[in-house]
């Protein structure tokens, strides 16, 4: 609870804006500068704390890096083989309940739940500019 | 029935009242409190069954010669006022080495799923508390362990926006922080001993959700935002077709409207209410734990005369022996004052009959008959 504030003030514990810089870079989907990957951190961080950070990852070995023009483009090392995935995934659909400790954050989705949902986020959860939206919505606390 | 039966059955009823209950505290309580109540109503009601099981099985294991020998218990005064027939005793007391399979099994599987699951891991890019696995299918979970991790797959990182990210990185890191897999294993391990928890649990690892959703929502500052992230991540993942049944979540429009909808209040009364439910299972245990005792504390007085069996006087001997532990017994007896013993005693000389337990001990059995008719007969006249 005390945390709270800090978190949404994109202050955060160092780890976790790591985390979340190196999840930008992965969402990104492909090379991307410091300045887009800011873009892709909440919390608005500095650019400077972010080229820190990526510096940081590029030594760890969890990021590559080419030069484009006068700073570097930057990507996640990617797991070529694919073991890892694959046998996580195993793991996650047929482990049954040795997976069941595991708290996932989205289950398995049956067809009549995902016409609402789909419902739901047209009708309530429009845009990213979800706060202005969701005071319409009956019911929800302003 | 006797009254020791009553006594028995109490906290079975109790608990099983609480099992069918609880599941419904899930939509009425805010998520933390709801989850607090339903893992310790899972825990008091599995306890609580366990606890009735050993104590009726204990009171057929008991007569077995041997296990009487070692315990120095008379196995016919314990057979005389048993609570329950043979086969319902016996069904109790394999009903019990099936709930502690269970557990083994339960917890077994768990952990070597965690295990295994740390081993993938192992060499996975992680920064932070966050490992990516690159999966275009999109899957995130929290792996607990020390210190824990969010492992998130790449396809999931995509499928979100920026504050999307956030909201489900939080949700993953409230689930560490609290630890909601200790509640989780509570829950799943109640419900392989009992399955009649199994809703219960459901109910208990929905809430964990909702709570996790909460404290995420408190953290990006905005429930919708929580709500949406899940939504888009369900809708992601629902995608690349999956046969996956996961028990660990529950249905994800219910956690989006509850998000969407105001949040629940406290309802104090409520809470009050269960707990003393769950203190009345408890106390009824205790209660029939007591007679248990005491019928036991009964049997081993008057195995004393049995010990002594080879003397002439034998016979004589379970009279007085038995005068004590009588008194007590007759005090938590006063509750049913018709209780039929002597009946239950008859009915043991049929079933001893029936039974196949002590053939390889025919002799002794045959030595142990005239004390056990005896105790039947000292019986009848003090009530």
């Amino acid at each position: 609870m005390t945390r709270q504030e800090g978190a949404t003030a994109g202050r955060r514990a160092p780890g976790e804006l790591e985390s979340e810089v190196l999840a930008a870079l992965w969402a990104a989907g492909e090379p991307v500068g410091a300045g887009a990957v800011r873009e892709q951190v909440a919390g608005d961080p500095a650019y400077t704390t972010v080229l820190t950070i990526l510096t940081r990852l590029y030594d760890k070995g969890l990021v590559t890096r080419k030069r484009a023009g006068r700073g570097y483009l930057y990507s996640p090392v990617h797991d070529e083989a694919g073991h890892v995935a694959a046998g996580m995934r195993d793991l996650l659909e047929h482990g049954g309940d040795r997976a069941a400790v595991l708290a996932r954050f989205v289950s398995s989705l049956p067809d009549e739940d995902e016409k609402l949902l789909e419902e739901l986020l047209r009708d309530h959860l429009v845009d990213p500019g979800i706060s202005e939206v969701a005071t319409r919505v009956p019911g929800t606390r302003d | 029935m006797s009254d020791i039966g009553i006594g028995l059955c109490a906290p079975l009823m109790v608990g099983a009242l609480l099992a069918l209950i609880a599941p419904r505290l899930r939509d009425l309580l805010p998520p933390r409190s709801a989850a607090w109540l339903l893992v310790s109503a899972a825990v008091v009601s599995t306890g609580v069954w366990v606890a009735g099981l050993a104590m009726i099985g204990s009171t057929i294991v008991g007569q077995i010669p041997e296990v009487a020998e070692a315990g120095r218990w008379s196995p016919h005064t314990l057979a005389a006022h048993a609570p329950f027939d043979r086969p319902v005793g016996t069904a109790c007391a394999l009903a019990l080495v099936a709930c502690a399979t269970a557990l083994v099994v339960a917890s077994w599987r768990r952990v070597t799923g965690l295990v295994g699951m740390w081993r993938e891991c192992r060499d996975l890019p992680t920064t932070g508390d966050v490992t990516v696995v690159d999966d275009p299918a999109p899957a995130a979970f929290a792996l607990p362990g020390a210190p824990g991790r969010v492992v998130v797959s790449s396809g999931m990182l995509r499928a979100l926006a920026r504050d999307e990210r956030q909201a489900l990185l939080a949700h993953e890191r409230a689930h560490l922080r609290h630890h909601h897999h200790v509640f989780l294993l509570v829950l799943q391990i109640c419900a392989a001993v009992n399955p009649m928890l199994r809703p219960l649990a459901k109910a208990g690892a929905f809430t964990l959700e909702r709570w996790a959703d909460e404290e995420a929502a408190d953290i990006v500052g905005g429930r919708p935002l929580v709500a949406r992230a899940i939504a888009r991540a369900a809708l992601a993942a629902k995608r690349p077709p999956k046969q996956t049944l996961s028990a660990t979540s529950g249905p994800i429009p219910q956690r989006v409207t509850a998000l969407l909808a105001p949040r629940r209040p406290a309802r104090r009364p409520l809470v009050a209410t269960v707990a003393v439910l769950m203190t009345a299972c408890c106390a009824s245990t205790a209660l029939a734990a007591q007679d248990v005792d005491a019928l036991f504390d009964a049997a081993t007085s008057s195995s004393r005369p049995v010990a002594a069996r080879h003397s002439p006087t034998a016979a004589d001997l379970p009279e007085t022996a038995y005068g004590t532990p009588t008194a007590t017994w007759t005090t938590s007896a006063a509750v049913v004052p018709d209780t039929p013993i002597p009946a239950s005693a008859v009915q043991y000389g049929h079933a001893r009959e029936r039974t196949s337990w002590n053939c390889a001990t025919r002799a002794a059995r045959n030595a142990a008959n005239p004390s056990s008719t005896a105790s039947g007969a000292a019986i009848m006249p003090t009530r």
